[in-house]
């Protein structure tokens, strides 16, 4: 086929992503200094609590993306790998006679049994779809807490304490939150990768139309199993080191609904299926959620604001800051573009049919490679 | 003439509705066949049953002479056999250039699991199936803005991007409006003349007669005829069945061109 027909659409399109994508580095390693040096200019104890929290829901929430928010299967149970995480480390500590540092080895270990917990999981829920997926999430869920409730190896009610660490006071946070920060970054370009890749189109596909996208030769349950597996093991990980932040594991804390809750909410809040949509609704709502429950010592205020701020977004944002933002920021650029190709050219109405933006490159004179193109001109006057 | 797709007495019943009941044809390696018949007939149903989105109660597909009666929609495809749907699916969230990778196959590029979707190839044969069907500028726009008739077209080229040996067309000119029916019907003769096989299902007489070597009818799930158009659109059990008024006027060989 014409060859040069082929090549300059390839061409025009490279120029603008390519520009945003170093545009979009660029951002994420500022953001990723500013994470580096906090801590050292805020030491206080509290900030850095407030910044390992958000770290950890950064992770957690990007994980739970690449599952919920790239498929399109809306999990409320991900608080079971969560959870999972927890209890593995907390039991192979005990176990195992683990103490100091020497428990962080385990970290590995949460995340390949919450992985693994994923497997059956997922064989279970993932047959259906939708609100039904919905609903069998939150069943699932609670079936593993009352398995931490009333499994002897859990401890039941009273849970399991985490081994001390003779850490120095002041700098107690800093490992954790330094941890916190590799893992969100690792799960953030992870997710990035997958989004890109042959899996993640897949996984955008069934979101779109599974059955349809079977029909060209997708395979929904390896494709969906894979991503919850992919989503379990970040979140089981993060759930295995948010045990030693916290010092203890029960059942309410392991397996809590606010938790898959939150998930959810930072997914709406940043975008659900964006790169960076759900990191973005963890850095805000995270700290958001911490004040709350420090400034409303009684503990329903929080969760009944919690859920007003669920209901706003859902209202005022339904798909989110960052694809909202994308639109204005499209419309806003062809609306530039179109006065200054209007000002240029002539017969303004080059394109027929509506024709969507963001692709017909501003400078159209240079291009109109495509002889159709040409054709088309002449021909029809419309 | 070898056949590319063979049925063979495929009976469905859905509850009390009989929608097939002992549906044998062929479509022709090379050929472009058309399926017909009323409304209900049962047209959709053995498409479904042919591409692994049904099961027949009884009765048996062959696709170049393999079984595959029972296989998995996704197994049929790798088979080399693609469809579209009547009701017309894309992907409306997906780029059109996303669209057209979603049947290619894993990249041998470096990267692994984690590579890039689709490598050089997959993205130029995409380009040029967009080319093709006419739809490449909008390439990087999101299928959803797309009007029905380009939807048609780029689910014809996403279906096109695996390069199916047979591609089942159900309705592809059911509401478009007629300069693009003419662009459709002039892609699959270029498509039939590089070796795709069709198998179109399409209520318009003019296009089916013009497009088609051979035309099968379907009535209550059964076939009541097969053969080159002409002599479809006089039979009488065929004129008495379905096309009635419709085919008032002789139509001619080529009438999808005119
Ligand atoms: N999933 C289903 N459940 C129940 N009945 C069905 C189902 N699918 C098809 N039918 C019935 O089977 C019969 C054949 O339907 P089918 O869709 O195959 O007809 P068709 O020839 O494609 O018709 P049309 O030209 O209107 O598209 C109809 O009576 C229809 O109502
Ligand atoms: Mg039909």
């Amino acid at each position: 086929m014409t060859s040069s027909a082929v090549r300059s659409p390839a061409h025009r399109a490279a120029g603008a992503p390519g520009h945003r994508t170093l545009l979009t580095s660029a951002g994420l390693v500022v953001l990723l200094a500013v994470f580096a040096i906090f801590p050292l200019v805020y030491s206080n104890p509290l900030a850095t609590t407030y910044g390992f929290d958000a770290l950890i829901f950064i992770a957690a929430a990007s994980a739970w993306n690449i599952f919920s928010g790239y498929s399109g299967y809306l999990s409320l149970g991900h608080a079971v790998f969560f959870g999972s995480g927890m209890y593995t480390v907390a039991i192979g500590a005990q176990d195992w006679h683990l103490t100091g540092d020497a428990v962080f080895a385990l970290l590995p270990l949460a995340a390949v049994v919450a992985a693994a917990v994923a497997v059956p999981v997922g064989l279970v829920a993932l047959r259906v779809r939708r609100h039904t997926f919905v609903v069998i999430t939150i069943a699932i869920f609670f079936i593993f807490q009352l398995m931490a409730f009333n499994f002897s190896f859990t401890g039941g009610t009273s849970g399991i304490d985490a081994p001390i660490l003779n850490w120095a006071p002041g700098t107690y946070n800093d490992p954790f939150y330094y941890l916190a920060m590799v893992i969100a970054a690792v799960t953030l370009a992870l997710s990035w990768l997958i989004r890109r890749s042959r899996f993640g189109l897949h996984l955008r596909a069934i979101r779109d139309d599974e059955d349809r996208a079977r029909s060209l030769g997708v395979h929904p349950m390896r494709v969906k199993l894979g991503a919850l597996v992919v989503s379990a093991l970040i979140t089981g990980l993060v759930g295995g080191l948010w045990y030693y932040f916290i010092g203890a594991v029960h059942p309410q804390s392991a397996f809590d609904p606010l938790f898959d809750l939150q998930l959810a909410l930072m997914g709406f809040f940043g975008g659900l299926g964006t790169v960076f949509g759900p990191a973005l609704g963890a850095l805000i709502l995270e700290p958001v959620q911490q004040w709350l429950t420090v400034q409303f010592t009684n503990d329903y205020l929080s969760e009944i604001l919690l859920g007003a701020v669920f209901l706003l977004v859902i209202l005022f944002l339904p798909r989110g800051v960052i694809p909202t933002l994308g639109e204005r920021i499209t419309a806003w650029r062809s609306r530039a573009r179109d006065r200054s190709v209007s000002e240029t050219t002539a017969d303004g109405g080059a394109a027929p049919e509506a024709a969507p933006p963001d692709l017909t490159a501003p400078g159209t004179s240079a291009g109109a490679p495509a002889s159709r193109t040409a054709g088309r001109r002449e021909g029809t006057p419309s | 003439m070898t056949a590319e797709l063979r049925t063979e007495g495929i009976s469905k019943a859905f509850g009390g509705v009989h929608a097939l009941d002992d549906c044998s044809l062929t479509v022709a390696e090379g050929s472009i066949t058309g399926l017909i018949g009323p409304n209900g007939s049962g047209k959709t149903t053995l498409f479904n049953i042919m591409t692994g989105y049904e099961r027949p109660d009884s009765g048996a597909v062959y696709l170049a002479g393999q079984n595959i009666t029972g296989a998995s929609a996704q197994k049929v495809f790798g088979l080399g056999m693609g469809r579209t749907f009547q009701l017309t699916r894309i992907f409306p969230r997906l780029t059109l250039l996303e669209n057209m990778l979603v049947a290619a196959k894993p990249s041998r590029e470096r990267g692994g699991l984690l590579a890039r979707a689709g490598g050089t190839v997959d993205r130029r044969r995409a380009r040029e199936l967009l080319e093709f069907t006419g739809i490449d500028q909008y390439a990087n726009a999101l299928a959803g803005t797309l009007s029905y008739g380009q939807r048609k077209l780029l689910e014809l080229a996403t279906v096109l991007a695996a390069d199916p040996a047979i591609v089942l067309l159900d309705e592809p000119a059911g509401g478009v409006n007629p300069s693009l029916i003419q662009t459709i019907a002039a892609r699959i003769r270029d498509l039939n003349a590089r070796g795709t096989t069709f198998l179109i299902v399409e209520h318009n007489m003019e296009f089916v007669m013009g497009l088609c070597h051979q035309v099968t009818v379907l009535d209550y799930g059964t076939v009541v005829a097969a053969g080159p158009p002409e002599i479809i659109s006089t039979d009488p059990r065929v004129l008495d069945a379905y096309l009635g008024a419709a085919l008032d006027d002789e139509p001619s060989p080529d009438g999808a061109d005119a």
